[in-house]
C-alpha cells in the first residue's frame, strides 16, 4: 500500500488533521466537537499515516507506545475531575478562570476533563489498531 | 457473651492450620474448651438461679435491626449447661472412639462449630441472630452426619437432614421478619412485651405456621421426623450429642423461647399437642420394632421430643415445669445410652440387638452404665427420669376435666414404649448370655466408658438431690416461660396417690412389653412393607421428582449451543412485547405531526436498506464489511439531516476506523462458513424469528412515539448549560460536566477493552496452544 | 419521515438477529454491529427528531430561543458509538484468535473442549 501519491498526501495531512483535531477539541464547549470526537480524527490522522509509511514506521515517529497514553488520560480527566475537593467542593464541580484566554477561550476543570478524554481516545483506537496491524504484517 | 460464643468458632478455625497437632490421643485436650464453658455457665447459676436475667448488646447491623443482643437467662442457662455439659463429655469420649481417624481433626472443628453454633441459638436476644445461628447448627450437624464421607448412605442421610431442616429454616425465617414486622422490634426482650399486638394481628396463624415449621423440622416432629433416624449415619458421639442435648432440642427450645410471645392461644395450644400426641406415639411404637441398637434410640428420641412439644403445647404451669426437668432426664440418659451403644459398636462390631447378649461379662462397666440410664429412662425412683415422669403425669392430670383422662393416656402409653426402649437399649446386650464369637471382646479404654458411666450416675445423683436442680435451674426456666414468678419445689417423694401409681403402671408395663417384645429381623422387614405410605417415602419421590425436572430443565435450556440460547431470549422477549403491545391497546398515528419525507433522505434509507440486503446475504466477507460499512456512512448521513452535528462527525471517525480494523485483520479471519447441506428449514424458521422481531420492535417505536416525551431533564440542561457550565453545546456539556461520571467510567472501560486487545495478541501462545 | 426511521429499525433489528443466529463466528460479529446500530437509531428516534436545529446555542446568545434537539439520546448515543468501537476490535480480536487456534469459523466446533482446556 505503499503509494507515493499517499505518502506526500499524508506527510502534509498528518498535522493539519492533528490540529483539526486540537480544533474539535478546544471548541467543544461552544460548537460541534470536544474530546471524543477530537481524539477520534487525530487517532485518524496517525492511522492515515500508517497506512501510508507502514505502522512500524509510525510508532518510530510516536516514539512512545499508544499504550503509554491511556494513563495519562485518564489520570488528567480523574484529577479535574477531584480537583473541587481540594477547594472544598463536591466532585467535579466546574471550576473556571475568570479571565478568558485568547483563541481558546474561557478555560476550566471541564476543558482538563476533556483533554483526558482525547488522550484516553487517542490511546486506545491507536492501541488497537497498531497491536492488531503489527501482529498481522 | 459474645466472646463466649466466638471461642467455638475460633477454635475451629485455628483447627485448620494447627489440626496436625490434634489428629493423636492430644485431641482429648480440646475438651478443655467446653469444660471452661461449661465452669462459665455454672459460675452464674446463683445469679440466674434468683431470677435475674443477664443482657449484652453489640452493634451489627443496626439499620436493619439485627444486633448482638445476647441474654442469659434460666431457658438461656439449662440448654448452655447441657450442650456444655454433655459437650465436655462427647470431646472426651470422641477422642478414644475415633482414634487414630485421618480427619479427627476435621472432626474436632466441625464439633466446636456446631457447639458454638447451638450456644448462639440458647443466647440469642434478637430473633434474626437467633435464626443466623440456627441456620449454622443446620450447617454444621450436616458436616458432622456426614463425617463418614465416604459413604453413600451417610453423605445422603447428610443431605436428608440439611433438606429437612434447611427447608424449616426458610419457612422460620420468613416468621420471624413477619414478627419482627409486626411488633417492630426482633429483640426478644422487647417482643414479650408486645404479645398481645401479635397474638390479635390477622396474620398471627400463618406466623404461627411459619414458626412451627422451623421447630417441627429442627425437632423431627411427625411428619418431618424421618430425618433423625436418617441421622444415625453419624458416627456415635454425634448422634449421642446431636439428639440428647443439642440439634433436635433446638427446636423444642425455639417453641420454649417463644411461649411467653406467641404461646398461650388455642391455635398454639392444640397444634402442638395434636403434632406431638402423633409424634410420640407414632415414634414410641416404631422403637419398639428396630433391631438396631441405633434405630431404637433413634425414635424413643423422637417420642421423647414428641412428649416435649406436646408439654409446651399444653402450656400450664405444672406442664411448663415438666418439660423443662424432662429435658434435662432426657438428656442425661439419652446421652449416656447413645455412648453405651457406641461402645458395644466399637468394640463388637455390632449393632444388631439380635446378634449381642451377655455382654455383662466382658464390658462390665458400661453394663453398669447401660443399666443406669435405661432404669432413669424407666424412671425408676431414685432416679431424675422418675422425677421427669412424675411431673409429666402431674402436668396431664392437671389439665382440666374433659383433657385429663385422654391426655394421660396417651402419655401413659408413649412412656410404656420409652421404658421398653430404654430396657432395650441399655439392658438388653449385657444379659444372656455370652456367645461364643463375643468371648474375645475387649474393655477399651476410661476415657470411653467413663463419659456414660457419669452421666449415668449424675441420674441417679440429681435424682436424689432435685432441689438443686429445681431451684436453680428449672423455677429461673419457667419464670421465663411463663414471664411470672413460680414457687415450687421439686420433690423425691410426692406420698401415694395418683401419679405414683401411673408411673408405677408405666414400669410395669414397659417391662411386659419389653419381654414379650423379642427384637427379630421379621419385624423391621414388617415394617418394611409400609414405606410406600411414610413420609419419607414422599419427601424422597418428591426428591426424586425435582432431580429429574431440574436434569431435564438444564438439558432442555442448555445445550451448549450459541444460537440455541439466543433463539430462547429472543423468543421470549418477543412474547413479553406481543403481550405488552396487546394490553396496551391499538396503534394510532397522528400524521400531521410527522416530518414529511424529503427525497435526499428516502434515498439514505434505501441505500441503508439496499447494503443491509448486500451484508445479509453475501457470501464473500469482503462484501459484508463494506456493506456495513455504507451502513454507517448512511447513519451519519441521517445524524446529520437530524441536527446531531456531534453524532455525525463521531459515527463518521468510527465507521472508518472500524473499516480500517476490518482490513488489518480481514485476511486472518476465516471466509464465512458454509455449510454443506444447509437445512432450508432452519434458515426459513431463523428467518421468521428475526423477521417478527423486526416487525415487534417497530411496532413498539410506534407505540412509544404516540406518548408524548418527557422533556424535563433536556429542558433542565438546555437552561442550565450556560448558567452553570458555561457552555453552548448541550451534548458536549452532558458529556463533560453534567454527567462527567458516566463519561469517565466509559474511558475506563475503554481503556480496558485496549488492554484487552492488546493482551490478546501480546500474550504469546502457549506451546500446548501451538500444536 | 419517522415511519420510514420506524421501518428502518425494524430492518436493522430482524437481520442483526438473523446474522447473530448463524453458526459463522464473522457474521456474528456483523449482527452485534447491526444490532447496536439499530439500538442507536432507536434511542434517537424517540428522543424525537428534529430537523435543522442542533442543541448548540447561537454564539451571542446564552439561552435557546428556539426549540432544539434534544441532546440526552445524542449524548448517550456518542458513548454508545464509541464503545461499540471497543467492543467490536475486542470481538475481533478475539475471533482471530479463536481461529488461529481452531481453524474454524464455526461456532458448534467451540462445543467440544479441547485437552488443553481442561
Amino acid at each position: 500500500m505503499k503509494s507515493v501519491i499517499l505518502q506526500s498526501a499524508s506527510r502534509y495531512l498528518l498535522p493539519i488533521l492533528l490540529l483539526f483535531s486540537v480544533f474539535l477539541l478546544l471548541r467543544g464547549h461552544y460548537y460541534p466537537g470536544g474530546g471524543f470526537v477530537g481524539g477520534l480524527v487525530a487517532a485518524i490522522a496517525f492511522v492515515l499515516h500508517s497506512l501510508a509509511f507502514g505502522t512500524a514506521e509510525t510508532m518510530k515517529m510516536l516514539q512512545f507506545t499508544p499504550l503509554s497514553i491511556i494513563p495519562v488520560g485518564l489520570i488528567i480527566a480523574a484529577i479535574s475531575m477531584l480537583l473541587p475537593v481540594f477547594f472544598g467542593l463536591p466532585v467535579m464541580t466546574g471550576l473556571w478562570i475568570e479571565q478568558p484566554i485568547p483563541v481558546v477561550g474561557l478555560v476550566g476543570s471541564a476543558l482538563f476533563f476533556d483533554i483526558g478524554v482525547y488522550l484516553v481516545v487517542i490511546g486506545v483506537v491507536l492501541t488497537i489498531l497498531f497491536t492488531i496491524s503489527l501482529e498481522t504484517h | 457473651m459474645l466472646l463466649i460464643i466466638l471461642l467455638g468458632l475460633i477454635t475451629s478455625c485455628l483447627l485448620v492450620p494447627l489440626g496436625k497437632y490434634f489428629r493423636s490421643g492430644r485431641s482429648v485436650f480440646l475438651s478443655l474448651l467446653p469444660a471452661g464453658l461449661f465452669a462459665y455457665f455454672a459460675s452464674h447459676l446463683s445469679h440466674i438461679g434468683a431470677g435475674n436475667i443477664i443482657y449484652e448488646s453489640n452493634k451489627w447491623v443496626p439499620s436493619l435491626g439485627i444486633n448482638l443482643d445476647f441474654r442469659l437467662d434460666g431457658l438461656s442457662l439449662l440448654f448452655s449447661l447441657l450442650i456444655t455439659g454433655i459437650g465436655t463429655l462427647i470431646f472426651i469420649y470422641a477422642s478414644s472412639y475415633l482414634k487414630g481417624h485421618q480427619y479427627l481433626d476435621r472432626f474436632y472443628g466441625y464439633l466446636c462449630l456446631f457447639m458454638s453454633a447451638m450456644l448462639g441459638v440458647v443466647l440469642s436476644d434478637n430473633i434474626l441472630l437467633l435464626f443466623t445461628f440456627w441456620e449454622l447448627t443446620s450447617i454444621s450437624s450436616f458436616f458432622l452426619i456426614g463425617f463418614n464421607n465416604d459413604s453413600t448412605v451417610s453423605r445422603k442421610s447428610a443431605l436428608t437432614a440439611l433438606g429437612v431442616t434447611g427447608l424449616g429454616g426458610f419457612f422460620l425465617l420468613a416468621g420471624m421478619i413477619m414478627i419482627g414486622e409486626i411488633a417492630g422490634t426482633y429483640t426478644i426482650r422487647e417482643l414479650v412485651t408486645s404479645t398481645a399486638i401479635i397474638r390479635e394481628h390477622q396474620l398471627y396463624p400463618v406466623v404461627l405456621g411459619l414458626v412451627f415449621m422451623g421447630a417441627f423440622t429442627k425437632s423431627a416432629q411427625f411428619p418431618f421426623h424421618f430425618w433423625l433416624p436418617g441421622a444415625m449415619k453419624a458416627p456415635t458421639p454425634v448422634s449421642a450429642y446431636l439428639h440428647s442435648a443439642t440439634m433436635v432440642k433446638a427446636g423444642i427450645f425455639l417453641l420454649a423461647r417463644f411461649t411467653p410471645i406467641l404461646g398461650g392461644t388455642p391455635e398454639w395450644s392444640y397444634t402442638l399437642m395434636i403434632v406431638g400426641g402423633i409424634t410420640m406415639l407414632y415414634a414410641g411404637v416404631h422403637s419398639l420394632f428396630r433391631t438396631d441398637l441405633k434405630g431404637v434410640l433413634a425414635y424413643s428420641t423422637i417420642a421423647v421430643l414428641g412428649v416435649l412439644t406436646f408439654l409446651i403445647g399444653l402450656g400450664t404451669k405444672e406442664a411448663l415445669i415438666a418439660a423443662s426437668t424432662f429435658i434435662i432426664a432426657h438428656a442425661l440418659y439419652k446421652a449416656s445410652l447413645f455412648l453405651v451403644t457406641g461402645i458395644i459398636d466399637h468394640q463388637t462390631g455390632t449393632r444388631e440387638l439380635t446378634q449381642l447378649s451377655g455382654l455383662r461379662k466382658v464390658l462390665f462397666p458400661v453394663f453398669i452404665a447401660g443399666t443406669l440410664a435405661a432404669l432413669s429412662s424407666a424412671g425408676l425412683p431414685l432416679s431424675f427420669g422418675f422425677i421427669g415422669k412424675d411431673l409429666i403425669y402431674e402436668a396431664t392430670l392437671a389439665a382440666g376435666p374433659q383433657l385429663a383422662v385422654l391426655l394421660t393416656i396417651v402419655a401413659v402409653s408413649a412412656n410404656i414404649g420409652l421404658v421398653a426402649a430404654g430396657f432395650m437399649a441399655g439392658i438388653k446386650p449385657f444379659i444372656g448370655n455370652l456367645p461364643a464369637q463375643l468371648e474375645k471382646v475387649k474393655m477399651p479404654s476410661a476415657a470411653i466408658w467413663l463419659p456414660p458411666l457419669v452421666l449415668g450416675i449424675l441420674g441417679f445423683v440429681l435424682g436424689s438431690l432435685p432441689g438443686i436442680v429445681g431451684d436453680y435451674i428449672i423455677s429461673p426456666t419457667v419464670q421465663v416461660l411463663s414471664v411470672e414468678a413460680v414457687e415450687f419445689k421439686l420433690k423425691i417423694w410426692h406420698g401415694f396417690n395418683t401419679v405414683l401409681l401411673l408411673s408405677a403402671t408405666t414400669i410395669i408395663a414397659g417391662t411386659i412389653v419389653y419381654f414379650f417384645n423379642k427384637p427379630a429381623i421379621s419385624k423391621t422387614v414388617f415394617l418394611e412393607r409400609f414405606n410406600r405410605y411414610t413420609p419419607h417415602y414422599f419427601f424422597e419421590m418428591s426428591w426424586g421428582a425435582f432431580k429429574r425436572f431440574s436434569s431435564w430443565y438444564t438439558d432442555f435450556m442448555h445445550n451448549g449451543y450459541l444460537r440455541s440460547y439466543l433463539i430462547r431470549i429472543i423468543v421470549f422477549a418477543e412474547i413479553l412485547l406481543v403481550y405488552e403491545l396487546i394490553r396496551g391497546g391499538p396503534i394510532h398515528i397522528d400524521y400531521s405531526k410527522l416530518i414529511p419525507i424529503s427525497i435526499h433522505e428516502g434515498v439514505n434509507v434505501l441505500i441503508l436498506l439496499g447494503a443491509l440486503y448486500l451484508t445479509v446475504t453475501t457470501t464473500s466477507r469482503l462484501t459484508a464489511v463494506v456493506g456495513t460499512s455504507i451502513i454507517g456512512y448512511a447513519i451519519c448521513l441521517m445524524f446529520v439531516f437530524y441536527s446531531a452535528p456531534d453524532l455525525a462527525i463521531t459515527q463518521f471517525t468510527i465507521d472508518t476506523l472500524t473499516v480500517v480494523l476490518f482490513v488489518f485483520v480481514l485476511f486472518n479471519l476465516p471466509s464465512f462458513l458454509v455449510i454443506p447441506n444447509s437445512n432450508k428449514s432452519i434458515i426459513v424458521r431463523d428467518g421468521l424469528v428475526a423477521g417478527s422481531f423486526g416487525i415487534i420492535l417497530s411496532l413498539t417505536a410506534i407505540k412509544v412515539l404516540q406518548v408524548p416525551t418527557e422533556k424535563g431533564i433536556s429542558e433542565f440542561y438546555g437552561e442550565f448549560a450556560y448558567s452553570l457550565a458555561r457552555g453552548k453545546n448541550v451534548v458536549n456539556i452532558v458529556l463533560v460536566d453534567f454527567r462527567g461520571f458516566d463519561t469517565m467510567f466509559e474511558i475506563v472501560v475503554l481503556s480496558i477493552s485496549a488492554l484487552g486487545v492488546y493482551s490478546l495478541i501480546k500474550l504469546k501462545l502457549k506451546t500446548s496452544e501451538k500444536e | 419521515m419517522e415511519l420510514l426511521l420506524v421501518v428502518l429499525i425494524g430492518a436493522l433489528y430482524a437481520s442483526g438477529v438473523y446474522l447473530i443466529l448463524r453458526r459463522s463466528m464473522v457474521r456474528l460479529l456483523l449482527g452485534i454491529i447491526l444490532l447496536g446500530n439499530g439500538t442507536n437509531i432507536l434511542i434517537f428516534l424517540l428522543g424525537t427528531i428534529t430537523k435543522g436545529k442542533p442543541p448548540v446555542m447561537a454564539a451571542d446568545m446564552s439561552v435557546f430561543t428556539d426549540i432544539y434537539a434534544d441532546p440526552i439520546p445524542q449524548a448517550l448515543i456518542l458513548t454508545a458509538i464509541v464503545i461499540s468501537f471497543g467492543l467490536t476490535s475486542f470481538a475481533i480480536v478475539l475471533l482471530k484468535r479463536v481461529y488461529a487456534l481452531l481453524g474454524t469459523d464455526d461456532l458448534d466446533t467451540l462445543n467440544t473442549p479441547q485437552e488443553e482446556d481442561v
